[in-house]
């Protein structure tokens, strides 16, 4: 009996957080669907029905064609970068050198702070001017006779999207550092043991028997890692404001929906966002509840 | 047993206290909504908040504003509030277009004719102004403010040390910026980010076709494929070759202050830059100096805040009495002095306003009045924001041919060239 009403008790507690889930994802989800299958341009939903049309549109738009190379350069440059800093970092402190926790929180800290925020300090630190008006980084490197490192930043054709991945990298390599140290420490310390009586050197243990243990860990880095950079967006208006060479999805979707009135085209482009995070997350989940129910 | 009923008794509480959140003011009240929420603008919003106590001591008055970049955010805002079929009283928008194209349209805004008659607007504002906020014969708002978009700021020591006057026609203004460079400096002409590049383009248009075919670009009698719009397209193209490197990591006040601090020579800019000019503590006619931009002299670009009726306004008397003040001597004096903008009316009291204001309220009723594209007067949302994709594309890649076909193809499927 106690049993039994305990039960109804666990199902009644969870119900409005399954139903909200439902309705506020699934259900939107849904409904951006459809928008984005009918032709609702203006202020007033019209859910005339429009087929493939707004995505066949997408696929011709030049603006979005420099999104999708812009997103392509953030996220290769960003993922790759924070997984070799990461690392990087996380084997240096597993050496069990002094000072160890005081370098694991000063690495974690940018973490703490907002994109906005990093995107604000940033884009002092990258001012694009030259000549007279030069400061940031530019000056440092000026007064420091580094002139040939000198640029002009996320003003540089084709290639400023580059520039915007570095203090995303300097934000979330401290993250990736954390997810590897404890990969490493995982790893016990009678396989490195058994390797060297095997006379294996240090480096033959990294690349043999350390990293395939951390390919797991490597998975997860690449998953959030890799969503936070299809969804980027507050970065770079914090750093750049809203301009075309630094165009992404997610910058174009909220234009051309409420500065254009083009639901239809927004929504579409708010699926595609979708169906990218989804091919990255989506073999992620079954790989971890397989290996959990293996367990 | 005993924490499952304490469970449910916690759950009802909460549903009951939820319940009793709800507004019980009887009082009538006039919401409004705004993007107006710091510097001149809120400060000369409160001052005409203040006309309207005064005169409507029994209105409460809602400010209802929404910060956040030139209203993106607020007008985001509004419109799911509209889509929920819960207006705001009354509303701010750019006048002309972008309240036309867009709310207009979807049939949310009531014509403002007979308020227009009532108090004898039409007799105290500019004759070519009227048809620039109206859609077939209605006129949907009341303008409080007047700014003008073709406005050239430049530095009047720099001109003199290098003895150049102060251009008026395209050409003129080519040759002065050659001397300049010659002269050694960099880029005469400042320019900010995107929206700038567009507040340019919008004048070049202006100076390069003329006043009929400018308005003809918005009307559909001037094809944006003809040969002019190319010549125009060319035009600017020049003058960005005289522009900052770095203009896209710039605001428009940084731009500005380029010109303050003799970096550059020339700025278009709207004219609320003046107010940005004094704030940094520069005089008028020492510091800076004002034309109209180069080939624009008698035209006045406009733009203008305006306040709306929506169809359904909860309290549509109490809206009508704040359109009635927001269109008033005394709400436009109490409102543009702070601001930093001229009245829609030509009777203002002209001891309120400084040197450039005077300068523009001259201008303005004397100068044949046309639209600004940027600030929302010509073209509707959709139409804009396409122009603003295909201007993104052309400055990042310089052709011409492409930009012009994007133009076209923007006003066929936004615009009404069909």
């Amino acid at each position: 009996m106690r049993l039994k009403s305990e039960k109804w008790l666990n199902i009644l507690l969870v119900s409005p957080s399954i139903i909200a889930v439902l309705i506020f994802v699934y259900g939107f989800i849904l409904w951006s669907v459809r928008v984005s299958l009918s032709q609702w341009k203006g202020l007033m939903p019209d859910y005339t029905w429009a087929g493939l049309q707004n995505y066949r549109d997408l696929f011709n738009d030049p603006r979005f064609h420099i999104d999708i190379r812009n997103t392509i350069i953030f996220t290769t440059l960003f993922v790759g970068g924070c997984l070799v800093i990461g690392i990087f970092l996380a084997i240096l402190l597993d050496q069990g050198l002094r000072g160890e926790t005081f370098f694991r929180n000063l690495f974690l800290f940018p973490m703490a702070i907002s994109f906005i925020v990093t995107g604000v300090v940033w884009r002092w630190l990258m001012n694009p001017a030259l000549g007279g008006r030069i400061s940031g980084f530019n000056l440092l490197f000026d007064s420091l006779g580094l002139d040939f490192l000198i640029n002009r930043w996320y003003t540089v054709p084709n290639w400023g999207m580059a520039a915007i991945a570095l203090p995303a990298i300097w934000q979330m390599s401290g993250y990736t550092m954390a997810l590897y140290l404890g990969g490493l420490r995982a790893i016990p310390e009678s396989l490195r043991e058994a390797a060297r009586m095997d006379g294996a050197n240090e480096w033959q243990i990294y690349t043999n028997i350390i990293f395939p243990l951390l390919r797991p860990i490597t998975l997860s880095a690449l998953i959030i890692l890799g969503h936070i950079s299809l969804k980027v967006f507050d970065l770079i208006v914090a750093v750049a404001g809203k301009q075309l060479p630094l165009d992404v999805p997610a910058i174009y979707m909220w234009q051309t929906t409420f500065d254009g009135n083009f639901y239809g085209r927004g929504a579409a482009i708010g699926i595609l966002l979708l169906l990218s995070v989804a091919i990255l997350v989506v073999p992620y989940i079954r790989y971890t509840t397989r290996t959990e129910t293996e367990q | 047993m005993r924490s499952y009923k304490f469970i449910l008794l916690t759950i009802v509480l909460m549903l009951v206290l939820a319940a009793c959140g709800g507004r019980s003011s009887q009082k009538d009240q006039v919401e409004v909504f705004s993007w107006w929420t710091g510097g001149g603008e809120a400060a000369g919003l409160d001052a005409m908040i203040e006309v309207f106590k005064a005169e409507y001591p029994d209105i409460e008055f809602v400010n209802a504003a929404v910060a956040g970049g030139a209203g993106t955010n607020a007008r985001a805002v509004l419109a799911g509030r509209l889509q929920a079929n819960n207006p705001p009283d009354s509303w701010q928008g750019h006048a002309g277009q972008e309240l036309i194209g867009t709310y207009v349209a979807a049939n949310q805004l009531e014509p403002l004719n007979f308020l227009y008659e009532e108090e004898g607007w039409l007799a105290v504002m500019p004759p070519t102004l009227i048809p620039l906020m109206s859609e077939g014969g209605n006129i949907y708002s009341v303008p409080v403010n007047i700014h003008r978009a073709n406005v050239l700021w430049y530095n009047p020591s720099v001109l003199t040390a290098n003895g150049i006057s102060v251009p008026t026609t395209l050409s003129e203004w080519y040759a002065a910026m050659d001397t300049l460079k010659a002269n050694g400096m960099e880029a005469p002409l400042a320019l900010g980010e995107q929206w700038t590049a567009m507040h340019l383009f919008e004048t070049v248009l202006l100076a390069s076709l003329g006043t009929n075919a400018y308005n003809g670009l918005w009307d559909g009698s001037t094809s944006w494929s003809s040969p002019q719009v190319t010549t125009a397209l060319q035009d600017f193209q020049k003058l960005l070759t005289y522009t900052n490197s770095d203009a896209s990591a710039l605001s428009w006040q940084d731009a500005a202050q380029l010109v303050i601090n003799g970096d550059a020579a020339f700025n278009v800019m709207g004219d609320w830059a003046e107010g940005f000019f004094r704030e940094i503590g520069s005089v008028p006619m020492q510091g800076y100096g004002w034309a109209p931009t180069p080939g624009t002299g008698g035209n006045f670009q406009f733009l203008s805040d305006s306040f709306v009726l929506p169809r359904n306004a909860p309290h549509r008397d109490a809206a009508i009495a704040w359109l009635k003040v927001a269109g008033s001597k005394a709400g436009q004096d109490a409102f543009n002095p702070v601001k930093g903008s001229i009245p829609a009316r030509n009777d203002a009291d002209r001891s309120l306003y400084g040197e450039y204001l005077l300068s523009a309220m001259n201008d303005w009723a004397s100068n044949t009045v046309v639209g600004s594209l940027t600030h929302g007067v010509v073209a509707n949302d959709s139409w804009k924001s396409e122009i603003d994709t295909a201007l993104g594309l052309f400055l990042n890649n310089g052709n011409i041919a492409a930009f012009q076909a994007a133009l076209a193809a923007a006003c066929s499927a936004s615009g009404p060239c069909q």
